[in-house]
């Protein structure tokens, strides 16, 4: 990859979150641990979405295929951790993959509510499946089996570090992708699939590839979230959490690399910040949505891209 | 219980829901066909309706059914007055794009949900219903309200098609959703066209609400399921085809009534779910529709 | 003099200096002491306020408020005055936890309890632990008892459900049938139920004839009635969320004035919920468990209507201000005896501060009785310092115009079961 500003941008992100782990106090330390893990979710959303316009309404399914096929394989497999961390990953991978070889037939609004269909089929399945899954109330994966390589993912200094490395991969393979000949594929993908057909690339070929990878993505978030905060339960897999890497992605900029990251912190501390004033917090997010969207539609990288800063990828 | 009466039951079942579905989904269908928008506060739209619904049986006096008459009017005109704004307020500013509208009206749920939350409170309360009689069959008995909900719903749906099919207003909107700037440049407003949809949209929801709110009940997260289950039938049903909604709703009211009789309820679900977006992936336009979406 | 202020001379300024770092240091110590003697002591408190379960957060909320005043009054907590910090969780697992981060490393609170819904405490429960905070919750869930969570967490306010459910066992199976038909929802909590009341009903001799798994996304539930075998003699149902009321009017419709078996529920199904709604004429007759009966009884002791005082709720278990505002009263007292509970555990650990934490756990594991009285004003509990799980005395009651009228109090043997776990053998 080329030494230039915008991976040197990058980079100074991935220096700044090592700095912030001698300089931030415990709180936002742990906060911002939480935030890496789901901005990897996000990133791998903004693949499928951002870079290939696949509006996807399910990746909950995907980050729940992580996050379960890692808890389950702890909590009932007694497997190591670092077993389930690939798993979790293939998992999130393999189930793009399958999502995408029926999903993809459609497009546009029929895509979104293929996904939203299979993601809710799947949360269904966990909770019928409750006498491994505990449904809803979920399961707690021991403290003890929290350790990868000896680090022990309960205690928040290898917590942190651990999600900022697996954080700095996935941003880093972000960034390579995107400015790869396929991620220029990508991206002629959304914005005229004919003209790239014509050009002799199979949009079905494309968008799947684009999918598994952000499966994979989506896979490694979830992973990560049941063996750094030791929590697997189904309302991680409902509805909300395939809106949210939307919102943090639309928040930060769609199709920029670092906006998923970006967002997802806003709006952690937005969220954070409106429910110490007051309790009408959904509203303060429900207002900032529509503001954002009003005026700054392409989230707050993308309109600093238009306007300024054309060489951010 | 024998088959026959569990599946009358199960069909009787299907038909008070496959009615409450066509009313809503027709709203959603209705904003899609001709505004292209994908409404995601429509199921808040609904949850409005019975919470208003709540407090018009709360405010007027005498009978019951006094009240229920006031709110299937007052409630739908309301809302929809409150769908209009959002329009004139914020969609129409986003030049109705498809994902800015998605975004927007997630944020109109959040505000929508809060506001209920915060002046109606987070407890499921009961609206009586107009009438209360009980239909004794030879095997189980039947809520006659439900019956008559069908009815209510089948009467307003035909006023819908009356609507568009014989009034200048239906004509006026048919010939937006056709072409938007051929009906600009013959005289039509459309940004008054597209506020009048939006707010019949959010009115079918809500009058769908107050039909079923004495059967269930208001509560200020009640949104969900209209919402995921209108999605379904309009896409089913064809993308903007108020006849494929009708159809589908029917269809889906229905098997949803009865596959869940035979199966585990969960299961039964699962099926269900997967089962719809199979038809959607081999026939992306819908059962009922006839062009690409 | 003015001159002076704005550029001031090297001199001035060290001399300022010099005060200032007098002040300074003349300010932090006084403080210190003051945390040694009366600083208050910062309990954190995981709210519902939005989300599914927000009806009952609101009164948790106003019970916690009510406690602490009594608490206050009476000299507060080793000489300390005693502050509650309530932040609102959002009935959501990954929300809780951030919660406990937040109460914890932020709010500075000395422990966090009152949690209700199982899942928020599945979810926050890890990061207690890991933050090594006490973490005392409200909730029944059986998940801590059964050895699922850790020694950071434990439940002195209130029954868990296997030992609940037990307890209905002997007395539904002799006053009202062998043969039960169970309806509940299809997920944990609903498990719980089926599992342990099936096991305590086969105990009893008697039968489980049917199980109904309601899917939690369902909001009618009149098809699934046919499913239920005409041989039973007891329907027993425990439904939760906004659409049990659609459930139980949809039962009345469904059997009507004619046979129907007896019917026996979960009074979770209706916190929150007037008793004399329209439609639920359908129940009179019929009976509910309940944790502490809504409507005051005829027996109700002095620290009954100190409590019911204290907290502003009436006769009919409604606010005193408002009698629309049914309250979730048989769930609540949780909060205020979990309050009293960690007085008595810091007093006996003579807590100080956070660096007394792991000593408040080790005084609570000791704790073993629980008196009646305005302190635990539901009835005298037992605690098991090793499951960290109190037991107590359930109440069965029946529906006599839309009333609950107390029939039965369980012993409190019906609700021991063997240990699943022992905490305090496990690393802190």
């Amino acid at each position: 990859m080329r030494l230039d500003r915008a991976l040197l941008l990058h980079l100074a992100v991935l220096a700044a979150l090592l700095a912030l782990h001698f300089a931030a106090p415990p709180y936002h330390h742990s906060n911002i641990a939480r935030i890496m893990v789901l901005a990897i979710y996000a990133m791998g959303y903004n693949i499928a979405f951002g870079y290939t316009g696949l509006l996807s309404l399910g990746h909950a399914l995907l980050f729940g295929a992580g996050l379960y096929s890692a808890g389950l394989l702890v909590y009932h497999g007694g497997a190591g951790a670092a077993v389930a961390l690939a798993a979790g990953v293939l998992a999130g991978g393999g189930m793009a993959l399958a999502v995408g070889l029926l999903a993809l037939r459609t497009a546009g609004v029929a895509f979104m509510i293929v996904t939203l269909m299979f993601a809710q089929a799947g949360y269904l399945t966990v909770l019928y499946f409750g006498a491994w899954t505990r449904g809803d109330e979920g399961i707690v994966i021991p403290q003890a089996a929290r350790t990868i390589a000896g680090l022990d993912l309960a205690s928040d200094a290898p917590r942190y570090l651990v999600a900022l490395a697996l954080f700095a991969v996935a941003l880093l393979a972000n960034l390579a992708l995107v400015r790869s000949p396929f991620g220029r594929v990508m991206v002629a993908m959304r914005e005229n699939e004919e003209r790239s057909r014509m050009l002799g690339f199979n949009p079905f070929t494309v968008k799947l590839a684009a999918l598994a990878v952000s499966g994979l993505y989506a896979g490694l978030s979830g992973a990560c979230y049941a063996l750094m905060f030791g929590y697997v339960g189904a309302g991680l897999v409902s509805v909300q959490y395939s809106i949210l890497p939307l919102l943090y992605v639309l928040l930060g900029g769609a199709g920029t690399v670092a906006g998923p990251f970006l967002g997802a912190l806003l709006m952690f501390y937005l969220i954070d910040w409106a429910s110490a004033l007051t309790d009408a917090h959904q509203f303060v997010t429900g207002a900032a949505l529509v503001v954002l969207v009003l005026f700054a539609p392409k989230g707050i990288l993308g309109t600093l891209r238009a306007r300024w800063l054309r060489w951010l990828p | 219980m024998d088959f026959g009466p569990y599946l009358l039951l199960a069909l009787m079942e299907g038909l008070v829901t496959a009615a409450v579905l066509a009313l809503t989904a027709s709203g959603l269908s209705l904003v899609f066909g001709i505004m292209r928008v994908v409404n995601v506060a429509h199921g808040e739209f609904f949850m409005l309706g019975a919470v208003l619904a709540w407090f018009t049986s709360q405010w007027v006096p005498g009978p019951p059914a006094v009240a229920f008459a006031v709110a299937l009017v007052l409630c739908p005109l309301i809302v929809g007055a409150i769908a209009a704004l959002a329009d004139m307020l914020v969609l129409k500013r986003l030049h109705y794009e498809p994902e800015a509208t998605i975004v927007a009206t997630i944020g109109l749920l959040y505000i929508l949900q809060q506001a209920a939350l915060s002046l109606f409170g987070p407890d499921a309360r009961p609206v009586p219903p107009p009438f209360a009689f009980r239909i004794q069959l030879p095997w189980f008995g039947y809520s006659g309200y439900k019956l008559a909900v069908v009815g209510a719903a089948v009467l307003l749906l035909v006023a819908v098609w009356l609507i568009l099919r014989h009034t200048r207003a239906g004509l006026v909107m048919r010939a937006t959703q056709i072409d938007r700037d051929t009906a600009r440049a013959f005289g039509i407003n459309v940004d008054r066209v597209y506020a009048g949809v939006f707010a019949m949209g959010a009115g079918l929801a809500a009058v769908a609400a107050v039909l079923i709110v004495p059967i269930q009940q208001a509560h200020y997260l009640m949104g969900g399921d209209p919402l995921l289950l209108s999605f379904i039938v309009v896409i089913i049903g064809g993308l903007g085809s108020l006849r494929g909604t009708l159809l589908a709703a029917l269809l889906i009211g229905l098997s949803d009534g009865v596959i869940s009789t035979f199966f585990a309820p969960t299961l039964a679900k699962i099926v269900a779910t997967l089962a719809v977006a199979l038809v959607l992936v081999f026939r992306p336009q819908g059962l009922f529709g006839t062009r690409a979406a | 003099m003015t001159d002076r202020l704005i550029t001031p001379s090297r001199r001035t300024l060290l001399k300022g200096m010099a005060a200032g770092g007098t002040l300074l240091a003349a300010g932090v110590a006084p403080r210190f002491v003051q945390a040694q003697s009366s600083a208050p002591i910062k309990l954190g408190f995981q709210v519902h306020r939005t989300g599914i379960g927000a009806s009952y957060g609101r009164w948790y909320e106003r019970t916690a408020t009510a406690a602490l005043k009594v608490l206050n009054e009476a000299g507060g907590i080793n000489g300390r005055p005693v502050e509650i910090v309530f932040e609102d969780d959002g009935t959501d697992p990954k929300r809780g936890a951030e919660v406990v981060e937040k109460l914890t490393a932020q709010a500075g609170c000395d422990l966090i309890f009152g949690t209700l819904f199982s899942h928020v405490v599945a979810g926050s429960a890890p990061r207690a632990g890991e933050l090594k905070v006490p973490y005392v919750i409200c909730s029944e869930g059986h998940q801590l008892a059964s050895g699922g969570l850790n020694r950071w967490t434990l439940q002195p306010g209130i029954t868990d459900v296997k030992s609940q459910v037990q307890s209905m066992a002997p007395w539904v199976t002799q006053n009202l049938g062998r043969k039960v038909t169970m309806i509940f929802p299809d997920y944990a909590f609903g498990h719980d139920h089926r599992d342990y009341f099936s096991a305590a009903v086969t105990a009893q001799g008697g039968e489980v004839v049917a199980q109904i798994a309601i899917p939690p996304t369902e909001t009618t539930f009149t098809r699934y009635f046919p499913q239920i075998p005409a041989e039973t003699e007891v329907l027993y149902h425990v439904m939760v969320g906004p659409a049990v009321l659609t459930f139980v009017k949809e039962l009345g419709e469904f059997y009507g004035s004619g046979d129907r078996p007896q019917i026996f529920g979960f009074i979770d199904s209706l916190e929150a919920v007037d008793i004399a709604s329209p439609g639920l004429e359908f129940l009179d007759g019929t009976h509910f468990w309940e944790g502490f009966p809504r409507y005051r009884q005829a027996d109700a002791g002095e620290s009954e209507t100190f409590y019911r005082a204290a907290v502003g709720v009436d006769d009919n278990g409604a606010s005193a201000t408002d009698p629309a505002d049914i309250s979730t009263y048989a769930h609540m007292f949780s909060v205020w005896e979990t309050l009293f509970t960690i007085r008595d555990a810091m007093a006996a650990a003579g807590y100080q501060g956070p660096a007394d934490r792991q000593k408040f756990v080790e005084a609570m594991e000791a704790m073993t009785e629980f008196a009646e009285g305005n302190d635990h004003p539901q009835g005298p509990k037992v605690f098991n310092g090793k499951t960290h799980q109190v037991f107590g005395l359930q109440s069965i009651s029946k529906v006599e115009g839309g009333r609950l009228v107390r029939v039965h109090r369980t012993a409190m043997e019906d609700g021991f079961y063997p240990d699943e776990v022992d905490y305090t053998t496990t690393s802190f």
